[in-house]
């Protein structure tokens, strides 16, 4: 019942490329929920099973100097964008070596280095800021171009529509990309929204939008791939609604009883890694070893980052009080303590 | 003071304006972004700061947004985060709670979350004082952010020194709220206010004022006064007035709410033994408030009085005159304040 992926002019080498970063996506967060249950990692965890098509269509099409913003379901957007498993799981763990130091952890994950502001964990707290790197890229004359990723609940902040329609009026290089998994947390869209299209919602604000199948990975990259050239042309931004579900729960805990089973089924019948494995086989069976080849390689990546990350030393506690301002000065309470 | 030839006397408005202008001038980066801020017949911001800027920078650089203070300030977050140095403009400072997102858990955590590896280096200008307009256009809220880790937060009250810490904040490496009191920006206050002469001496020649470092605006052994804005003025009018009874007040301005200099505050205390902290802003939890712990905690033994605040009183700000005026301190109600404390006759332990 779902339509195949078309891989035509997808080449075999990106065909690969796409299906072992969203492998790689899954097969973090698999071991994420492991880890979390045995109670290795400090916190809560939003996961990303289910979206992994968009995050690796998306940041496939990107630049290494372009950026993108987060939300608090970040893992995927991290390693899509090039965060190595190693600095990613160190971070959940809390750990020094980890991409934030520790900072940021889990519903913070990021690394400007790789082109990724930590993750805004605030909804639709990335649309606002992306206006002003837009707005920096533009005055820059840089070339560069900023997606923002965020999801359907975002879209009723008054975030969305203040940054939306300030970049459309500036003509900003920006991507927005509301990934609709159908659920803020518990609620479904429908219940909050009349207009449950975000395409037709954004077209308020003169920015073009497509609806693209967010369980399509080669979809999205094309989308993508439009997108960037419009935005980076100097007619504004573009957004791309992806349509996608999270095989997970909102975070960890959530039973998901506010949604059926039978609607699940229907959309794991889609699931962006066996459609995408269908898809390279179909046109050429042979490839059976390569992605073979791309799982076991996969595993070895993950056990290297889960080692990594438990032999990594403990921030100091010191470095607790780094990082508030370039210059810092006496924080009263410590000095209070002191004296 | 001098009065020599050299001498150019400046409004705090004027001062800021060039402040901004040097900046700009200096370094590339730094942009103006707001409302009404560069429209050809417009305001050059509400309080006509910016009035002859775009002529000298075009559009480019002085940038006309909806009013959308979430977009302006998450505009000036992005692009501070991506290397420019933007001077976002709300209008007034009663507007930053549209935008509290965008300062709170944006601006001043970026850096933090990044573990160091961001920097968000913008200038927000606020301005903020009663000023017969009401409970929404009138506010002092220079008091919420002192309590967010990550911003700093400075409160100049002439012209030399608010073009100091201007130019200053413009070149800092952090988020700065820079709450200037709208009656204070003209060169003659008004009548309400005292209409006291608000220009002072600007050099021609660059200067910075630091931020963190208080500034003591008159020298007396009786009392310590600590004051912001037009309270400040008040205040040395009140010290004027006592002066005369033998009450000799020691008058400091700390300009930098965030970080707070009480090294400048305990020199002065350990001389005085007595502190009266005032300022615009509502009383309970007040930046005074604040002071007022650390002091009681750090330096009881130099008290010989207890502490006195003098506040705005803790209601919204009426628009009537004669209602505005029973609730923001003037200068009979700090005189008294001062004197009783002083005296040991009469006062309330707070006001």
């Amino acid at each position: 019942m779902s339509t195949p992926i078309d891989l035509t002019g997808v080449d075999r080498e990106t065909a690969l490329r796409l299906y072992r970063q969203v492998v790689r996506l899954r097969r973090f967060e698999d071991k994420v929920y492991q880890l979390f249950l045995k109670g290795e990692l400090p916190g809560t965890v939003h996961q990303y099973q289910g979206q992994e098509a968009v995050a690796v269509g998306v940041c496939d099409a990107l630049g290494d100097d372009d950026w993108i913003t987060s939300t608090h379901r970040p893992h995927g957007h991290a390693i899509a964008k090039g965060v190595s498993m190693r600095a990613a799981m160190a971070e959940l763990y809390g750990k020094a070596t980890g991409c934030c130091g520790g900072k940021g952890g889990s519903m913070h994950l990021g690394d400007p280095d790789v082109g990724m502001v930590p993750a805004i964990a605030i909804v639709a707290g990335g649309v606002s800021v992306v206006s002003g790197m837009g707005l920096a890229f533009k005055l820059q004359k840089s070339g560069q171009v900023a997606a923002c990723f965020f999801g359907e609940g975002a879209t009723n902040e008054g975030a969305f529509h203040e940054g939306l329609n300030f970049s459309a009026v500036q003509r900003l290089p920006i991507v927005y990309v509301c990934e609709n998994n159908l659920y803020g947390a518990s609620t479904a869209y429908h219940l909050t929204t009349l207009i449950p299209e975000v395409t037709e919602r954004v077209k308020a604000y003169g920015i073009p939008a497509v609806s693209v199948d967010g369980m399509d990975v080669v979809a999205v990259r094309t989308a993508m791939q439009e997108a960037r050239e419009h935005a980076a042309s100097g007619q504004g931004p573009m957004l791309i609604e992806a349509k996608t579900y999270r095989f997970a729960g909102h975070s960890r805990g959530d039973a998901r009883k506010y949604r059926g089973r039978d609607e699940e089924d229907i959309w794991k019948e889609l699931d962006p890694i066996t459609r995408m494995r269908a898809a390279i086989l179909a046109r050429d069976p042979a490839d059976e070893a390569a992605i073979a080849q791309i799982d076991a390689e996969i595993e070895t990546e993950l056990d290297d980052a889960v080692e990594f990350a438990r032999q990594s030393p403990l921030p100091d506690a010191a470095l607790a009080f780094t990082d508030v301002y370039a210059d810092p000065f006496p924080i009263p309470s410590v000095v209070g303590e002191r004296s | 003071m001098t009065t020599d030839t050299t001498e150019r006397r400046l409004s705090v408005g004027e001062a800021i304006r060039e402040a901004i202008a040097e900046e700009m001038e200096r370094d590339e980066r730094v942009f103006l972004i707001g409302e009404d801020i560069g429209i050809p017949g417009g305001f050059g911001g509400a309080f006509g700061v910016y009035l002859g800027l775009p002529e000298k920078f075009g559009h480019d650089r002085i940038i006309d947004t909806p009013i959308s203070e979430k977009a302006i300030a998450g505009a000036a977050v992005g692009a501070a985060m991506m290397g420019m140095r933007p001077i976002p403009d709300l209008q007034y400072s009663d507007f930053i709670f549209e935008c509290m997102d965008e300062i709170v858990n944006q601006a001043a955590k970026m850096r933090y979350m990044s573990g160091g590896k961001l920097k968000v280096p913008l200038v927000l200008r606020l301005p903020v004082g009663a000023s017969n307009r009401g409970a929404q256009h009138g506010q002092s809220p220079e008091s919420y952010f002192i309590h967010v880790p990550g911003l700093k937060v400075v409160c100049p009250s002439d012209a030399y020194h608010a073009k100091g810490i201007m130019k200053t904040a413009i070149r800092d490496d952090d988020p700065v709220l820079v709450f200037e009191h709208k009656l204070l920006y003209g060169s003659k206050g008004r009548e309400s206010a005292g209409g006291m002469d608000l220009t002072a001496h600007v050099p021609t020649e660059e200067y910075l004022v630091p931020i963190g470092k208080a500034v003591v605006k008159r020298s007396g052994t009786d009392v310590t006064v600590v004051a912001t804005h037009l309270t400040l003025y008040r205040c040395l009018a009140a010290a004027e007035i006592l002066a005369e009874e033998g009450i000799e007040c020691e008058v400091i301005d700390p300009l930098s709410l965030l970080p707070f200099d009480v090294e400048t505050v305990y020199t002065s205390l350990d001389k005085t033994g007595r502190l009266v902290i005032a300022h615009e802003d509502t009383f309970t939890g007040g930046w005074g408030a604040e002071l007022a712990a650390r002091v009681a905690g750090e330096r009881f033994e130099s008290l010989r009085a207890p502490i006195r605040r003098i506040a705005g009183h803790d209601v919204p700000l009426p628009v009537s005159p004669v209602l505005e005026d029973a609730i923001v301190p003037d200068v009979q109600r700090i005189t008294n304040q001062i004197r009783s404390l002083v005296t040991g006759r009469g006062g309330n332990g707070g006001a």
